[in-house]
């Protein structure tokens, strides 16, 4: 597509703002085919990731280690731009991953700790523990999955941390009503 | 029934995350594309994206030197010698309203929230492959149409000015561009 012909953009102008349209230019990628056409991309796709589902508990856990190193730089050096940012960073990237890797109530464990690291006042001031339970839970989770019945109590974890962690944050932002809004607003992901 | 043709297509992947970069070159190339250049944070994709022209720019939110959404900002400048066009679709683990409106403020095309599933990565490219949106420029703003819904049932004020209308024909940006490379 980097060499099309050149085409031109039609520009609306009113008063407080332009419309500005042009030709798709990715119109021509688009084939129709028939009703019957048995080819889907998307199965195709599941497939390969399906194909990819050996290395998600390595991944998993490199993940989770990540996770505890961050923790682990926290408690040498205390709560930093820096030291902030990679655990945030490293909870935000299993909240997002762990689902797909098959973890999803270390996913959930993750998420609940993002909240705690976007909406506390003051890091400082969260109970050690609270932070260290979600650190423990998210290992715990990924290191026992292969047991059987797991499953269960994994989820069950993750929603009394998100309980705990929730009761913290709505106290501790009961006098900024833009973070408690925030805590407070249902997600745009449908529940599990 | 239409069908996307990826080979033709060229994609821009940003995420830091090298697992998130394989599952989505592994899912961009099961649908048959075949050019997929990968970045790991803002800074490298916006050099990637000046140098690659992609079709389409598939970014995450949070990443080091500068994120997803500063990348979409530096992506939609009018002036700028590159494509201010491409669709960006971002895929972020992040899943709260008030960042799908930043995002969208920012120009950012598609928003798609973690986890990654087929299914909606294929759903959000046709979206920007079939159903191109115009662009808005305001004094404020310049990116897709944020009105995506066109039914007459919007009661709130009007935010937009009319007044006369003209029309000018001009080269396009991305034309420009690749004429430049």
């Amino acid at each position: 597509m980097a060499n099309e012909k050149p085409v031109s953009l039609e520009v609306k102008s009113f008063a407080d703002h332009h419309v500005i349209t042009q030709p798709n230019p990715l119109r021509r990628v688009l084939r129709r085919v028939p009703e019957s056409d048995l080819d889907d991309p998307v199965a195709r796709a599941e497939k390969a990731l399906a194909g990819l589902s050996g290395e998600f508990r390595n991944w998993m856990a490199i993940e989770a280690d990540r996770l505890s190193a961050a923790h682990a730089a926290i408690l040498m050096k205390g709560f930093s731009a820096a030291t902030r940012e990679e655990l945030f960073r490293a909870a935000h990237d299993i909240k997002g991953d762990a689902a797909t890797f098959g973890y999803p109530s270390a996913g959930a464990a993750a998420e609940s700790l993002c909240r705690i690291i976007e909406h506390a006042p003051e890091l400082e001031q969260v109970p050690p523990d609270l932070i260290a339970h979600h650190i423990n839970a998210v290992q715990a989770i990924v290191r026992e999955r292969t047991k059987l019945d797991t499953a269960t109590m994994a989820s069950e974890l993750s929603k009394q941390l998100r309980g705990v962690a929730d009761a913290f944050l709505t106290h501790a932002n009961r006098d900024r009503p833009e973070h408690l809004e925030a805590i407070l607003a249902p997600s745009i992901v449908p529940a599990e | 029934m239409y069908r996307i043709d990826f080979n033709k297509l060229r994609f821009l992947i940003c995420d830091d995350n090298p697992h998130m970069r394989r599952i989505l070159r592994t899912l961009l190339h099961s649908f048959g594309a075949r050019e997929a250049y990968e970045a790991e944070d803002g800074a490298t994709a916006l050099e990637m994206y000046t140098h690659y022209v992609p079709d389409i720019v598939i970014t995450d939110w949070s990443m080091p030197i500068f994120d997803g959404l500063e990348l979409a900002q530096m992506i939609r400048q009018p002036e700028s010698k590159g494509n201010p066009y491409a669709p960006i679709i971002m895929l972020t683990g992040h899943s709260e309203k008030r960042r799908v409106t930043v995002a969208r403020d920012a120009g950012v095309t598609e928003f798609l929230v973690k986890p990654i599933s087929a299914k909606g990565l294929y759903q959000r490219i046709m979206n920007v492959v079939a159903n191109p949106r115009p662009f808005i420029k305001t004094k404020t703003y310049f990116g897709p149409d944020r009105r995506r819904n066109t039914t007459n049932t919007y009661i709130g004020p009007e935010r937009r000015v009319g007044g006369e209308m003209e029309v000018m024909q001009q080269p396009s940006l991305l034309d420009k561009a690749r004429s430049a490379i």
